[in-house]
């Protein structure tokens, strides 16, 4: 009796230190959420979701704060892939924040711009190139379309433009149906 | 993995005997002869030629010339971007009259930039054309430097550069030079092998001596004889035995390069991998006279055989045409359109997609203009839904399951179209041709890589974004540490104290100083000192009098 419980009493603790030791030995760290939120939202950095940025929004569906319908350059395939990371129902873009639109871009018209640089400090990403008093280029391929830097411009000589459709950036439109069309399925 | 794979692989038989069978594949009516019944007979110059800055898979060119310009045949006129990318030369003389888009082959229908040409007749050739080579005595990175500035591309459809084709193997087992037509219609591998296999033997022959591969073979199709005769003829006049010439069954798409492998070597190449992968390299054999052009001719690719067909043109015909001729030019020299014309593909009947001018340019990857009437190729009924007949899975040269790929390229789950292999697909067009509901199932699967091309090059864009905006973070951040930094320093500087006051006086005591050594320096010298009246004379002495007593350090005045 008393040998079985001391065998019993040394595989337990032996197995114990096992486990405890793997468990420190093979820990594996979990991506923090809020990297794999970020991850997901379109990086325009627009502000339209209320938050500063998108790591600001991503931290706050982190923390329960704000909800995940609030991204309107990201859309429904934003909300989708957020939903299918949080394991929630996917739903409906908020119409508060905007509505989603086809990317765009901004360009300056170079003969009105007067060099303040206000948009220069109003842009997120720096996509926009000047100085006091010299003339302001867009940088486009750098531009998130966020639109920020609209409001400063004290001579509104930025436009917004689509995204030029060229080879690199075209795609196959799906085949339209007859009238009979393909029903839906899944 | 390379490795491994070719030890798991089936060997290959050296004598080519016995041919395997792919998946699928369909048996379709032979519309070439119409074409290749005729020799192979020049387009000439046309008035303009258009030659887009992209031809080929990679980086489109850089241009070298500007409008005004006078540019003569064969000269270099853009330049290669990049490791894979392929110059352009002027196919003919004549004068440079813009560089600006213009329509081009493509299914968008959208204009590229284009150097436009406006030919001058005489076809004069630029003077400094580099020296033929004697290929058997040439180094092999010369000959690749060579196939490189030709501007040499894949000519069999793709449009690969071939230099980097080249670069991308390791051990070659088996060269495979490709003679079968991709398409039903397109006659001009058959026309080109028929009457230049000359060309084509000596081609396959320079890349057999890049490559040094374990074997060489040129496959044609069973139902191109004339072809394998002259191919053999040019063989035996050279004595090269190190190459072979087999005969494959005509099945579609048995040109597709995957297709062709698995016929001749019952080897499959892997999803998403090269031939290169499993030891074969693929090249048409267009690709191989163009090689043999540009390293025995001095010539690079300026011109290409074009198959004009379709119950649209009054005269099917194999053409050569200068890179970059309108396929207009193209319809005239096949007798132009009959009545009924309606649409004008670009390709063949199977993969070929439709153009709404004739003023797109022969590119180096157009093997053929095929211009329909509704009559012989109607346009599609409305698609009626799926009823899971499985006929498209039957005839899946991939292998794959293509009313699967449907359901998932059609409601946009791209990620399960991409585990059933959506990018194994060659869009070879046999699920679509055998759909009886009409499903245009090939553009279906179009639409889904070119999304999913589009969703990835915009998840590049959104990481860049993030890491620009995370830098300029940092660095306002940073800004802002520098300001309250020097502040405190400023603050602490005023408020310090006997030590602040003691530096304060030296800084000052050293402003003075500086000032005092800057007006010795000047040297200023009284003027107007002449002719003095005593009166005034008295005045100035006064005045340096008071001078120096205010100037006079304090302990002397004492």
């Amino acid at each position: 009796m008393l040998s079985a419980l001391i065998a019993l009493g040394v595989l337990a603790i032996v197995i114990g230190l096992v486990l405890g030791y793997t468990a420190i030995r093979f820990h594996v760290d979990s991506d923090p959420i809020v990297d794999r939120i970020d991850a997901l939202l379109p990086q325009t950095q627009c502000g339209q979701c209320t938050y500063a940025g998108c790591r600001p929004y991503a931290e706050a569906i982190a923390a329960g704060e704000a909800d995940i319908n609030q991204c309107p350059p990201g859309g429904e395939t934003t909300i989708q892939a957020l939903a299918d990371l949080l394991g929630v129902d996917p739903k409906p873009l908020n119409p508060e924040h905007g509505e989603h639109k086809e990317r765009t871009v901004v360009e300056i018209d170079e003969q009105l711009c007067i060099g303040c640089t206000l948009c220069i400090q109003a842009c997120p990403v720096d996509a926009i190139l000047g100085a006091p008093k010299q003339m302001h280029t867009v940088i486009e391929s750098e531009c998130t379309g966020c639109n920020l830097c609209i409001p400063p411009c004290p001579v509104e000589c930025i436009y917004i433009v689509p995204v030029a459709k060229t080879l690199k950036n075209w795609s196959w439109p799906l085949p339209t149906e007859g009238e009979t069309g393909v029903r839906r399925h899944g | 993995m390379a490795e491994r794979l070719q030890r798991s692989l089936p060997a290959i038989n050296p004598d080519f005997a016995r041919r395997y069978r792919f998946h699928g594949g369909l048996r379709l009516e032979d519309c070439r002869e119409a074409a290749s019944s005729r020799p192979i007979r020049p387009a000439g110059i046309p008035a303009q030629l258009v030659l887009p800055l992209q031809q080929h898979i990679g980086e489109p060119a850089e241009c070298l010339v500007s409008p005004g310009e006078h540019v003569c045949k064969g000269q270099l006129v853009a330049q290669t971007v990049g490791r894979v990318s392929a110059a352009v030369h002027a196919s003919t003389s004549g004068t440079v009259i813009a560089v600006e888009p213009r329509p081009v082959p493509h299914p968008s229908g959208l204009p590229a930039p284009c150097i436009v040409i406006e030919t001058d007749g005489r076809d004069s050739p630029a003077a400094n054309t580099p020296p033929a080579l004697d290929y058997p005595n040439t180094d092999t990175d010369v000959l690749l430097e060579r196939i490189r500035s030709a501007g040499i591309v894949g000519l069999g459809g793709a449009g690969f550069p071939t230099r980097a084709k080249l670069a991308l193997h390791g051990a070659i087992e088996l060269l495979l030079i490709n003679g079968v037509e991709c398409e039903p219609c397109i006659a001009c591998d058959d026309g080109l092998q028929r009457e230049r296999a000359d060309e084509v033997i000596e081609g396959v022959r320079i890349l057999h001596r890049i490559l040094q591969p374990g074997a060489c073979v040129i496959a044609v199709e069973d139902n191109m004889p004339e072809a394998e005769q002259a191919l053999r003829a040019a063989l035996a006049e050279c004595n090269e035995t190190g190459i072979h010439v087999v005969n494959v069954p005509t099945l579609y798409p048995t040109g597709g390069e995957r297709q062709l492998i698995k016929v001749l070597t019952n080897r499959e190449v892997p999803s998403q991998g090269f031939p290169a992968d499993i030891g074969i390299i693929c090249q048409n054999v267009g690709t191989a006279a163009a090689v043999y052009q540009a390293v025995v001719k001095s010539q690079p690719l300026l011109s290409r055989i074009v198959t004009v067909s379709g119950d649209g043109v009054q005269e099917a015909c194999n053409l050569e045409v200068l890179i970059g001729t309108p396929v207009s030019h193209l319809i005239e020299a096949a007798g132009g359109y009959t009545d009924h014309i309606e649409r004008l593909l670009i390709g063949g009947p199977m993969m070929g997609y439709a153009v709404n001018t004739d003023a797109v340019p022969v590119i180096k990857t157009t093997n053929c203009i095929l211009a329909v009437t509704g009559r012989s190729m109607p346009a599609p009924p409305p698609a009626r839904p799926c009823i899971r007949c499985g006929k498209c899975t039957e005839v899946c040269p991939a292998n794959l399951l293509p009313q699967q790929l449907y359901w998932y390229a059609h409601s946009g789950n791209h990620d399960t179209a991409q585990d059933f292999g959506l990018f194994d697909c060659i869009e070879c067009g046999c699920c679509a041709y055998v759909c009886p509901s009409h499903i245009q199932l090939v553009q279906y699967y179009r639409h889904a890589k070119t999304e999913i091309w589009e969703q990835e090059k915009r998840k590049k864009a959104a990481d860049i974004a993030r890491a620009r905006h995370e830098a300029r973070l940092a660095r306002l951040e940073r800004i802002k540490q520098e300001r309250a930094e020097k502040l405190a320093r400023k603050k602490q500087a005023l408020s310090g104290g006997n030590s602040g006051d003691e530096a304060r006086q030296a800084a000052i005591q050293a402003a003075l100083e500086r000032v005092r050594k800057k007006k010795e320096q000047a040297g200023t010298t009284p003027r107007n000192i002449e002719n003095l009246t005593p009166e005034q004379q008295r005045l100035i002495d006064a005045a340096d009098q008071r001078r120096r007593e205010r100037t006079r350090p304090p302990q002397e005045t004492d």
